[in-house]
């Protein structure tokens, strides 16, 4: 047999080439002459011009090459079982996963729907077929995602919170952030929503520290499982980010779309900011035990992500386009994640509200204290006598924290267009928007409200543009009830019928357990309506007194 | 007395591993997903990856829909279709899918038809295909290709506007399971191609646009597409444009006449199509049963039901008449158009009876 024989060699046969296939399938689609296509959901941006798909796949390649990704992560999900990977998990990070799976499937489901709104709207069809593949990765990202949680419930320690995983992302405050994203897919004008905010924003630059900064810090601690699913749903994001970034090619050449595609990079960037670093800041920085101080801070890792790879080589290069890029956003991100501590002061929200959750959040140790000081000179300071108040105030039987005057925290208002709360107090903002008083976390996004989500943007008319609906203050939804009702009335109890699902520790002991008697007695209230029955001179006074923040009283 | 309120009394339980049974406390075995009812006594996997993913302010949502249209309308509603119900959630795919089972099928399904279609070429078979019946691959399973395409591009739309995860994910698998199939055939005569000289892969798709045979098709396709109502585009695909001309075409003509004509690749690869149909036909019927037996809106379904199958079966009906000619053209006549058109007439008869609906006078015999 002859050295260079090959079994390739010897069943090879002449086939058509790859951009043979991409072509011919692109040729599939014509223009309907009988019937009109069905209204879809409308833009007011125009696309004159046809995007090229950059990756030239074809589905024939595409369902083999995904069902081999699908073994491997099911794969590796039995071999970690084998394995025993929940005898040494750390269980501060299994409780945010609660959160976090909570939450995510139902954006990675709204990418899919929103998939029917762009793939209309592109002239030609070449780039349908990269739609076509991403609403079933889509698909794919929502329904694998659903699998791993439930796999945690079946196999880690404490259960309670994954079984009422999706009754629990309608109700609580903290998964309404996380639907604010989603929605922001699939609602709305349908390219700011479905190609600016979700593939050329989310997808490309916040995926980043989403599904790959997050499942690195899974991984220190002890579960293998999020970072062999998460890297595979991210390994799909690169066609995803090339279907972003050639459709807003086939928009960019015509200087009519670029005042809208200024709004919606502002926009998309902020809100994606407020939202994703606010939650992913707090997994990371906070669901992890791992304290080397070698390893990168979320700080470090948004640089890296966001500044270096999205904004420096995704972003600027859109100047050349003509397109005006809001540097000053970027920089205000990155000051409100390095020098206003705004993922600590969402941890620490969190913390506070923690009888509301459907998770447990641990307090944090001095081993802990030690990396924050390293990597955030000055948290001490700040954050070190919240901690110490968390943990003293972990058993049951002390006053729930979200009322305890003696720690000296002040409930804050809620931002009513990212819906974190109002977190960084000197940013604080209130403005009217048809004659109603809202309140915001920062300009960006009292902008996003008023002017980017209106029916006019400066002077030019937006029919298209989507508007904030809902009753989005949450506080609002228990207004005067006591919060073991509210518990109750979320669902976030135990099949016992008494004992809270969230803890504020690890303690798997059922007389360490909150329960709705530990905590009844305290009435939740609304912010917002507080803040709009002051008068316009006691409104100033209250934001000014607002803005000043508080001070964590010192814990003995 | 509970075994969880004996541990309340009993050692305390220091957990040195995060698993499973590490520790008892309250809730530490509720290990199902407990917020939905399932369909069966146990929830399937199914149920579990898919129910209440897609929210509903009428069953969890405590802020309702924080986004909306312009006109107020929020980012699912139940007035994207005329069709009404009482509990959209009641809806279970009958096929069962979500990603893993799916990408198994499509995957083995692309497996299937590649190795077919490799495994004819090696042994020199579109050669030996009948002169007449390469014409009628090139111009009309070509121009076929295009009508899979558009229901493909038409469920693609349609899956956006479901009021559940369920709903819209079984149309979401249905516009995969079409485009897919509609690139099968195009690759699949393109690389034929490459074994017969004067094959032109561009035939199909004028053929699709301006011949005579295909415009009856090309109008019942496009109006399914041009429905404004996701429910319609549904129904018009599953419950009459498939059995009325899908299945004409393919099992009732080129699965039969194909063998005859010594091509014994042409069958392999439509048969996934057939297979294909049968699962969202299942969903279809399952879907449309329980809007049709709804107990306050199944009358008024029922009614407009039957307007969609009037509607859409005077143009399938039209579409596969104008058909009639292809019948003719292979040399080996197996099947008569008007045997093939019986059967499809027979099908739909079979699923409008299934839904309770009145099948249109044309339809009857």
């Amino acid at each position: 047999m002859s050295a260079s024989l090959t079994l390739n060699k010897i069943t090879a046969q002449k086939g058509i080439t790859i951009a043979e296939a991409a072509n011919r399938v692109a040729d599939l689609g014509w223009t309907p002459s009988y019937v009109q296509e069905a209204m879809t959901f409308p833009t007011d941006y125009k696309i004159s011009k046809t995007p090229r798909d950059p990756m030239k796949q074809v589905l024939r390649s595409y369902f083999p090459m995904q069902e081999e990704k699908d073994n491997r992560v099911y794969g590796a999900l039995d071999a970690a079982l084998r394995g025993d990977m929940f005898r040494n998990v750390e269980p501060r990070w299994v409780e945010w996963m609660k959160l976090f799976l909570a939450i995510i499937p139902f954006p990675e489901i709204s990418a899919a729907r929103s998939m029917a709104m762009v793939g209309r709207l592109a002239p030609g069809e070449e780039l349908r077929t990269g739609f076509t593949m991403q609403m079933v990765d889509e698909f794919r990202h929502s329904t694998i995602q659903m699998n791993l949680k439930k796999w945690y419930m079946e196999n880690y320690i404490d259960p309670a919170g994954f079984d009422i995983t999706e009754a629990a992302f309608g109700k609580c405050y903290a998964t309404t952030i996380g639907r604010q994203f989603a929605e922001g897919f699939l609602t709305g004008d349908a390219i700011t929503a479905a190609n600016v905010y979700l593939t050329v924003v989310a997808e490309t630059a916040f995926t980043n520290t989403l599904f790959v900064a997050m499942p690195s810090e899974a991984a220190r601690n002890g579960d293998y499982a999020l970072p062999t699913v998460f890297l595979s749903v991210q390994s799909d994001e690169s066609r995803h980010i090339g279907n972003g970034h050639s459709m807003l090619m086939a928009m960019i050449n015509d200087p009519s779309n670029h005042q809208l595609l200024e709004r919606d990079l502002k926009y998309a960037f902020w809100q994606n900011h407020a939202i994703v670093d606010a939650a992913i800041g707090t997994f990371i920085e906070y669901g992890t035990t791992n304290r080397d101080k070698n390893k990168e801070s979320y700080a470090e890792l948004w640089h890296r992500w966001i500044y270096e790879d999205y904004y420096r080589t995704y972003m600027l290069p859109l100047e050349k386009y003509g397109i005006k890029i809001h540097h000053d956003d970027v920089a205000a991100a990155w000051d409100r994640i390095v020098k206003k501590n705004y993922v600590h002061k969402t941890a620490q929200f969190f913390a506070v509200g923690w009888s509301a959750n459907f998770w447990r959040i641990e307090a944090q140790t001095e081993k802990d204290f030690e990396w924050f000081e390293h990597k955030y000179p000055g948290w001490y300071a700040e954050f070190g006598d919240f901690w110490k108040w968390y943990a003293k105030l972990s058993v049951p039987g002390e006053t729930n924290i979200l009322f305890n005057s003696d720690v000296g925290y002040v409930y804050p208002h809620r931002c009513w267009s990212c819906m974190v709360p109002c977190l960084i107090r000197e940013d604080f903002v209130c403005d009217e928007v048809d004659g109603k008083m809202y309140t915001y976390c920062s300009e960006g996004c009292r902008w996003t409200h008023k002017v980017a989500f209106a029916a006019e943007y400066e002077g030019r008319a937006t029919p298209a543009m989507g508007r904030f609906s809902g009753r989005r203050e949450w506080e609002d939804c228990y207004h005067g009830w006591d919060i073991a009702d509210a518990i109750k009335d979320l669902g976030f109890v135990r099949p016992d019928g008494k004992t809270l699902t969230a803890q504020p520790h690890l303690r798997f002991d059922a007389k360490d357990m909150w329960t709705l008697d530990h905590v009844r007695g305290h009435q939740l209230g609304s912010p917002l309506r507080g803040f709009r029955a002051l008068s316009p001179i006691e409104r100033e006074v209250a934001v000014a007194d607002y803005r000043k923040g508080f001070t964590i009283n010192p814990c003995h | 007395m509970s075994a969880q309120a004996n541990t309340a009394t009993a050692e305390p339980t220091v957990a040195k591993s995060g698993a499973a049974g590490a520790a008892v406390f309250p809730g530490s075995d509720s290990r199902k997903y407990n917020y939905f009812d399932p369909k069966g006594r146990k929830a399937t996997h199914y149920e579990d990856m898919t129910v209440d993913v897609q929210p509903d302010p009428e069953r969890y949502l405590l802020q309702d829909w924080i986004i909306s249209f312009p006109d107020g309308t929020p980012t699912y509603s139940k007035d994207w279709t005329a069709a009404k119900s009482s509990n959209w959630h009641k809806f279970r795919a009958v096929d069962q899918e979500w990603e893993r089972t799916h990408y198994q099928r499509q995957s083995t399904i692309c497996g299937m038809v590649q190795n077919t279609i490799e495994n004819g070429r090696k042994s020199g078979a579109p050669a030996r295909f009948d002169p007449a019946w390469v014409k009628v691959l090139q111009n009309h399973l070509g121009a076929y290709k295009h009508a899979e395409f558009g229901l493909g591009t038409s469920t693609m739309q349609a899956q956006r506007y479901g009021y559940t995860q369920m709903v819209n994910n079984a149309i979401l698998t249905n516009s995969s399971y079409k485009l897919r199939f509609a690139q099968d055939v195009t690759l699949y005569l393109s690389e034929i191609a490459l074994d017969l000289p004067g094959f032109d892969v561009n035939a199909g798709k004028q053929h699709w646009l301006e011949d005579p045979i295909w415009q009856g098709v090309r109008k019942s396709i496009e109006s399914v597409m041009g429905s404004n109502d996701y429910l319609e585009q549904y129904f018009a695909t599953n419950v009459v444009f498939e059995p009325l001309v899908g299945e004409l075409f393919r099992s009732g003509f080129l699965m039969q006449a194909a063998s005859a004509q010594n091509d014994f690749i042409t069958p392999a690869v439509v048969s996934a199509a057939e297979a294909d149909y049968e699962r969202n036909l299942a969903n279809t019927v399952e879907l449309f049963h329980i809007l049709g037996t709804d107990p306050a809106h199944g009358a008024n379904n029922i009614a407009l039901f039957n307007k969609w199958l009037a509607k859409h079966a005077e143009l399938a009906l039209d579409a596969a008449n104008r058909l009639q000619p292809i019948w003719s053209q292979p040399r080996v006549k197996v099947v008569s158009f008007n045997e093939a058109l019986s059967q499809a007439k027979n099908r739909i008869r079979g699923i409008a009876a299934e839904l309770g609906l009145t099948v249109p006078t044309a339809l009857a015999s």
